[in-house]
């Protein structure tokens, strides 16, 4: 298009002794900005997958391992956005994130057990109350132990990677075992709320309450954080600073804020995600936070570091992979999540969808 | 003599000569100095975590790569004597050997496998997919049970030669009789003090130089002409093979192998505390944590335990004190270790007489 433009415009005056050597063309004043291309691939990868199962086991097992795939991912998806969002910002991959994870599940039980009356209530109103309030704790506490974090263990070695590793390991050995100086090293019972209990029946299909739960606030969060990400001013700062920390640095912009916002807003999704694990689990130990952040590094991989479209994606497409080859294959069921890793990675080496300064 | 044998990296210190003769004679005379199976079976597990952490350390304090798989290459080698020892009557030599080879080449191909695939890109790429890696291969020996035991693990009986019952000769030698479990004790301190010598060997080696200019500047060892994926695989696979090793010794020595104590990741943050607390990129490092590390562990506890029953009456201090908590305290030394002083307790020695001179 340029080139086309450019060369008329070199001819209409040849010998122009004051006309600049290589005349500059500006296109049209109507174009649209150069764009993003679009990238949808990935995304049918998910429907792709979920229909490819569909032949190989009874459609009502299907509509119920597809639920479950579903809540679980999106479970996952909360506890994972955090991580890449901090990561895609200041390059900080936090390995003390499922600290937060357990720290956010064992302070809801501060709510839950004390009110266990209301949970037994048969009134959903009631139960998803409570809930809401174990919730709301849960994120807030998360948040201001994320801040607290963030200025005291992770500020002196922003840069580091090697020492942000090691550093934050160590933070979550130290919290795991406060954990289990504070509320002792058994087991907690965390019993679900009697609404939310046993499962609806879509004709032969089983579908459990608390799963139909973990899909709707997964969606809301995740439209949530779409819509804070690309409407709002401090969405536009995060996603510049994603590209180029510098470059918003030299606006102006107090991008060290920024980075405290974005660390404690992950770290109550974090929270969130801990309860919304501890309620499917039933049971909390200190170290479930370390455990799931295995399968929480490996979305954030597939999804491609900082991406939070692409951690939404692949934390779907895990956890429905893993459903699906546990029912068909139960040994298999066990590796099929570092398959999957290893298959997106040979097709987009860097994961699905790229972002910032790789 | 000794320089050659130390591959010239001298202590370069009199007082961690000084610690590190002393750590040398008495685990050399443990099973004289010590009576009771306790005390030889803390000298044997200090003499295979040394081996165990120095290899690691040739990938974090000598590379600067961060792997979580080390665990999984250990509890390879491991397994890999346990399971063919264990799936025959009459355990032979050739038995053991075979098992041991056949966990040496899976080991190989492995660390071959994840090096190419993931040490191209970034190191905290490599943390995180060696992370995922090793956990599912956990899993996967736990839930394998008709062929690795599960989570019991598998016990065995090991060649005559080292099984507790034999004798070598009726008289004892210095009020020790001469059964398999010393022998055992000699093979594993042996085995330990080879390995070590030859990582001592590698990391002053040109080649060792090259993976040290890859950690301080990676792009500046590029340009000099140096291949540095190569060198990275390599250092890989090497780390894997001592680490392999370390796990077959601790396989004879227990003569069980099972996940807790070779895959799990508890072991996997035992080795990344004593690296950093011992001083990450000198070898030295690997002997004087481990042996803190593990006295510690063994040690420490009861202590812990008689301070925790004398606070009893201070709610959080006694469970803070209680002995499962000891990894509180050593999160918190690491933690501020890598602050205040990142080069370790042999690091800040060396610094010491360094200055003082």
């Amino acid at each position: 298009m340029t080139t086309s433009t450019r060369v008329p415009a070199a001819q209409e005056n040849p010998d122009a002794g004051t006309a600049p050597p290589h005349p500059v063309s500006l296109p049209p004043a109507d174009t649209p900005l150069p764009a993003a291309r679009r990238d949808i691939l990935p995304l049918l990868l998910v429907p792709a997958v979920a229909l490819a199962v569909l032949p190989f086991v009874s459609l009502p097992s299907w509509v119920t391992l597809t639920v479950a795939g579903l809540a679980m991912g999106m479970m996952m998806f909360i506890m994972a956005s955090g991580l890449t969002l901090v990561f895609g910002l200041m390059s900080v991959l936090n390995f003390g994130h499922g600290a937060f994870i357990s720290v956010g599940a064992y302070t809801a039980t501060l709510v839950l057990l004390p009110m266990r009356s209301w949970l037994e209530m048969d009134s959903l109103a009631a139960n998803l109350g409570v809930l809401g309030l174990a919730v709301t704790v849960a994120m807030v506490v998360t948040a201001l132990i994320g801040w607290a974090f963030e200025r005291i263990v992770i500020m002196p070695v922003y840069g580091q990677h090697l020492k942000q590793i090691l550093i934050t390991m160590g933070g979550m050995i130290v919290s795991e075992q406060l954990i289990n100086v504070i509320w002792g090293a058994e087991q907690i019972a965390l019993p679900l709320p009697a609404s939310l209990r046993g499962a609806i029946f879509l004709g032969d299909a089983a579908i459990e309450k608390f799963r139909l739960l973990a899909v709707v606030v997964g969606l809301l969060v995740f439209a949530a954080m779409f819509l804070v990400l690309n409407r709002t001013r401090i969405g536009l700062l995060i996603r510049a600073g994603v590209e180029n920390g510098e470059m918003v640095e030299a606006m102006g912009y107090r991008i060290r804020r920024l980075f405290v916002g974005v660390f404690a807003a992950g770290s109550a999704l974090a929270g969130l995600g801990g309860v919304m694990w501890g309620m499917y689990k039933e049971t909390l130990v200190a170290h479930m936070g370390s455990e799931v952040m295995v399968l929480v590094f490996i979305i954030v991989i597939i999804g491609g570091l900082g991406s939070v479209g692409g951690c939404f994606i692949g934390a779907l497409l895990m956890a429905l992979v893993t459903n699906y080859a546990s029912f068909l294959a139960p040994k298999f069921g066990l590796v099929s999540n570092i398959v999957l890793m290893i298959a997106i990675l040979l097709w987009r080496p860097a994961g699905l969808y790229v972002k910032g300064r790789q | 003599m000794l320089v050659k044998l130390l591959s010239a990296d001298l202590p370069r210190s009199r007082l961690l000569a000084a610690i590190l003769v002393a750590i040398f004679l008495g685990l050399l005379f443990a099973p004289f100095l010590f009576s009771g199976a306790r005390p030889l079976n803390t000298a044997a597990t200090i003499c295979i975590y040394i081996v165990l952490v120095a290899s690691y350390d040739l990938l974090l304090g000598y590379t600067g790569i961060v792997s979580f798989a080390h665990t999984m290459f250990y509890g390879i080698g491991a397994y890999g004597i346990g399971i063919a020892l264990a799936s025959v009557e009459e355990p032979t030599w050739g038995i053991a050997l075979a098992g041991l080879g056949l966990a040496l080449v899976l080991t190989v191909l492995l660390a071959l496998l994840i090096g190419l695939f993931a040490l191209r890109v970034r190191a905290i790429f490599y943390a995180m997919i060696t992370l995922a890696v090793a956990s599912s291969f956990a899993l996967l020996a736990s839930q394998l049970s008709d062929f690795t035991g599960g989570e019991d693990g598998r016990t065995f009986s090991v060649p005559e030669l080292l099984s507790p019952g034999f004798t070598l000769m009726e008289s004892e030698v210095f009020g020790r009789a001469v059964d398999g479990k010393l022998i055992t004790y000699y093979v594993v301190f042996f085995g330990a003090l080879l390995l070590f010598l030859f990582l001592l060997r590698l990391v002053n080696s040109p080649f060792g130089r090259v993976l040290q200019a890859i950690r301080e500047n990676e792009f500046r060892a590029e340009a000099l002409g140096y291949r540095t994926v190569v060198y990275r695989v390599w250092a890989n696979v090497l780390a894997a093979l001592v680490a392999a090793l370390a796990g077959a010794l601790m396989a004879l020595w227990l003569r069980y192998v099972g996940p807790k104590t070779t895959l799990g990741f508890e072991v996997m943050t035992d080795i990344l505390l004593i690296v950093v607390i011992g001083g990450m990129g000198t070898m030295y490092g690997a002997v004087v944590g481990a042996t803190l590390f593990i006295l510690a562990q063994n040690y420490l506890k009861e202590l812990m335990g008689h301070a925790s029953e004398a606070l009893a009456g201070v709610p959080m201090l006694a469970a803070a004190l209680h002995p499962d908590r000891w990894l509180l305290w050593l999160g918190v030394l690491f933690i501020l270790s890598i602050y205040f002083f990142p080069v370790g307790i042999v690091g800040k020695l060396r610094l010491r007489s360094y200055l003082k001179r």
